[in-house]
């Protein structure tokens, strides 16, 4: 995407978070498009050497050194098994800061930073995403799309997702 | 000064007092009460002296009061008014305990029930009465002034203090008796006033408030005779308490006698001694004590080149530079696929590089480590007190107490060593009658002794009592249904006393006897990475060692492989490695293979399976054998390779993940990896399941 159009952006949305508009970083996994609160994300990265853990579900794929800290890395995909489980320099890691804990979680791609209005944002009808309904914030729409907004700190904390001794919900 | 924030100072203030309390507390132990030293009787004073002082700054009221009482009491003491005694000594400590608890109620913000400090003071001011009743009588002729009361004018000008000054003063003298300023001259040259004293003050308390506010030519105290005594409305609108201090952050309203304008009095802070200040009625019987003290600030100084730090801050310096020796490592690695001849100088450089990161992390390290004297230094205390409950005689000995050991240890060391020590005192060394019934000394002699032996430090516990009794030990197993066999090796038996509820003290005591405290103790222990051993021998003694780890932010550690992946052994559980032959390895049905070393059958883990990890090999005979010495006994660990020793940096796995069985932790290996820490304990329970 150009300079220009970034600038533009920024401007608008500038506006829209004076307005009560909250930002968030999209990313896909399957066919659908997800999305979670800018504020949460710390940074995107590559996914490279990451060690085991021992009997440790299939879904945990290891631990990373992130600049002297140790991250435990969730592979997303087979987690909610969508998407290729594939590992090469195109796979993304999404590190995230949830519960003052720092997880990276392996989706098939990130896309973009969008901001949503409130008033953009719709309940969540039971239907069958991957996604337990539970640990989805809402829907989102722009340009015809529909984001699944999700509730990562819920997610992350979730028995489900075993990254925690003491989960939450 | 006007809208000073005291709370900010509250922390230095805990922090000092403390000190002073543990000084003191560690003077008033190691005093002879036939012939106390003065230069230690003031020091005694001084500490209690800093710690009224800085109370009453801070507001802390209850410990100003209990701490003037026992100030009052050690001032008459030092000044040879009132005889040391042992009541006097004991009273003092239990003093100190008190003001500890209100201490401890101030800085975690409870209220600390008032009736021990009430019991306490009640107790101080008996002595003092009755000692001074007894030995100052004749003092009283040759010091008037000293305790009587009575009426004193003081001159000085009011004018130069400021405002908030003068109202605390007032506030102070009107805690002495009656205040009236006589003369208030318009040039500010002079001012009068009058005080008439309550009972029990003197000229040395109203020199006191001076002394802080005044240089000691600026005001003079003279006796005078009152004729009347209206006391007039003055503002009271400031916090009382001013007096005293010791911390040094008022310097600013009350300009300090520059302590070199009086005669040493040995007091660090120089401030409103009721010594010698040089007024014209300063009586002889007080000013001699001026000339008993030489100046004792070298003690003081000591102080001045040490800085307080967070630990935090500490904590993120040596994160950091384990970061950097990662880094250094990291790069040495790239460098070293580069030609040595054509690059030397890069060569030369990284050598310089890894030498200056390792002294640099060596250094840091060295922050976190106290002397071990920070946890026994408790222990004279805590052995007389014992000591004296149970009628013993014990003379504690402590060996080796500038050994060096991570402050987190050190914390966690205090409690099991307490344990340690008063299941010595109860059960170890028998009372004198019995003691000298079989041909020893009176006096039972504990000691407490540490050691740093390669990587590890070593506390032992060495007693010269009874002895373990290994029949009631057996005995007692037998009634609790813990199995061993009556012949099993004494060090077996000797660990039984550490298993939950085991106890076989004839009389449960309110120290010690109810069988909890060795497993914690063992817990405790284990809980830091070190072992607990005992060896004892009837009739002589026990000796209870225990070895902890130099620290807990570095480990010793061997390198092995299994798979593609790379694991971390604790290196000192390891007792050797070696490639068995097929001979050696034998299948127990059911029970899974042992491996057979200097004449011992071990049983052999294998790490592959415990992980489920696709091995290199699956023959044990082509990989290597790991023998680890473990609580309980020795244990063979399958791998496929060792891979080298470093000494690594141990990282929590749980600050963002969660506990991991057979893992202790994470470190980051040279190439930026994470490699996991072996935890084999647990591995142990986990290959049985």
């Amino acid at each position: 995407m150009s300079t220009m159009l970034e600038t533009d952006r920024s401007v608008t949305d500038a506006t829209a978070i004076a307005a009560g508009a909250s930002q968030y970083l999209t990313f896909t996994l399957g066919s659908a498009e997800y999305a979670v609160d800018i504020l949460k994300v710390q940074e995107i990265r590559g996914y490279d050497s990451v060690t085991a853990i021992a009997n440790a579900p299939a879904f945990i794929k290891g631990v990373i050194n992130l600049r002297g800290v140790i991250v435990p890395i969730v592979d997303m995909r087979i987690k909610f098994q969508v998407g290729e489980e594939r590992y090469d320099q195109f796979t993304v890691v999404i590190i995230l800061n949830v519960l003052r804990r720092v997880v990276g979680i392996v989706v098939d791609g990130v896309s973009d930073v969008i901001t949503l209005p409130p008033e953009q944002v719709k309940e969540s009808p039971e239907f069958g995403a991957a996604l337990d309904t539970k640990y989805i914030m809402g829907l989102g729409t722009i340009d015809q799309r529909m984001i699944i907004l999700v509730d990562i700190e819920r997610l992350m904390s979730s028995r489900d997702m075993e990254l925690m001794e003491e989960a939450t919900a | 000064m006007e809208d000073f924030d005291l709370t900010q100072f509250h922390q230095t203030f805990f922090d000092e007092a403390q000190e002073h309390l543990d000084e003191m507390e560690r003077l008033l132990l190691a005093v002879d009460i036939h012939a106390p030293g003065a230069e230690e009787l003031n020091a005694i004073f001084r500490a209690a002296h800093s710690i009224k002082g800085g109370s009453g700054t801070f507001g802390f009221n209850d410990m100003a009061d209990l701490t003037h009482v026992l100030e009052s009491l050690l001032d008459k003491v030092r000044n040879n008014e009132v005889a040391l005694s042992n009541d006097i000594v004991e009273a003092s400590l239990q003093a100190g305990d008190v003001i500890r608890k209100q201490l401890q109620g101030h800085r975690e913000g409870f209220d600390v029930a008032p009736e021990e400090a009430v019991e306490i003071k009640a107790a101080l001011s008996a002595l003092l009465q009755r000692e001074a009743g007894a030995t100052s009588r004749e003092t009283q002729k040759t010091t008037p002034s000293a305790s009587a009361s009575g009426a004193w004018q003081i001159h000085c000008q009011l004018d130069k203090l400021g405002e908030r000054t003068r109202d605390a003063l007032f506030d102070e003298l009107r805690r002495l008796g009656i205040v009236t300023v006589v003369e208030k001259s318009g040039d500010s040259t002079h001012d009068l006033i009058q005080i008439l004293l309550d009972d029990g003050q003197g000229k040395h308390e109203v020199d006191e408030i001076f002394a802080f506010v005044s240089q000691p030519d600026e005001y003079t105290i003279t006796p005078c005779v009152l004729e009347n005594t209206p006391a007039p409305a003055m503002p009271a609108a400031v916090p009382e308490d001013l007096d005293g201090d010791g911390f040094g952050f008022f310097t600013d309203p009350a300009p300090l006698p520059a302590p070199d304008t009086r005669p040493d009095d040995g007091d660090g802070y120089g401030f409103f001694e009721p010594v010698a200040a040089p007024t014209p009625t300063a009586d002889p019987a007080v000013a001699n004590t001026g000339k008993e003290v030489p100046a004792r600030r070298a003690a003081d100084k000591e102080n001045e080149t040490s800085i307080r730090v967070n630990i935090d801050k500490v904590d993120q310096l040596i994160n950091l530079v384990g970061e950097l020796v990662i880094t250094q490592a990291m790069l040495a690695q790239t460098v070293s696929t580069l030609d040595p001849v054509q690059n030397e100088n890069l060569f030369n450089g990284m050598g310089l590089l890894e030498r200056n990161s390792r002294n640099l992390q060596e250094a840091v390290m060295s922050i976190r480590m106290l002397p071990i004297n920070s946890v026994f230094s408790r222990f004279p205390r805590v052995v007389r007190d014992l000591a004296s409950k149970f009628g013993k005689q014990v003379e504690l000995k402590l060996v080796g107490e500038h050994t060096e050991l991570d402050k987190g240890l050190i914390e966690k060391l205090s409690d099991p060593l307490t344990h340690l020590v008063r299941n010595s005192l109860d059960h170890g060394i028998e009372t004198p009658e019995i003691r000298q019934a079989a041909g020893k000394s009176a006096k039972g002699t504990l000691i407490l002794q540490a050691s740093q032996q390669g990587g590890s430090i070593v506390v032992q516990v060495i007693d010269d009592g009874a002895g373990l009794n290994r029949e009631r030990i057996l005995a007692k197993a037998q009634e609790r249904g813990i199995p061993i066999s009556a012949d099993a090796p004494d060090h077996e038996v000797w660990q039984l006393i550490f298993a939950p509820g085991f106890s076989t003290a004839e009389m449960v005591t309110d120290v010690s006897g109810r069988g909890v405290g060795m497993d914690v103790v063992k817990r405790n222990i284990e809980g830091m990475g070190g072992r607990v051993e005992i060896s004892t021998t009837p009739g002589a003694g026990t000796r209870i060692t225990i070895r902890l780890p130099l620290t807990l932010a570095i480990l010793d550690g061997m390198y092995i492989g299994v798979g593609t992946q790379v694991f971390i052994l604790p290196l000192n559980l390891i007792v050797e490695s070696l490639q068995p032959r097929a001979a050696e390895i034998s299948t127990i049905s059911g029970k899974g293979r042992v491996v057979h070393v200097r004449g011992e059958y071990l049983p052999l883990l294998t790490l592959y399976e415990i992980f489920n990890i696709t091995p290199q090999t699956t023959d044990p005979t082509q990989g290597i054998v790991v023998i680890l010495e473990l609580e309980g006994g020795k244990t063979a660990l399958f791998v496929d390779q060792l891979l080298g020793q470093h000494q690594v940096v141990i990282k929590s796995l749980e600050t963002n993940y969660r506990k991991v069985a057979g893992v202790s932790g994470a470190t980051i290996m040279g190439d930026g990896r994470v490699a996991l820490i072996l935890d084999v304990p647990s591995l142990v329970q986990l290959g049985r399941n």
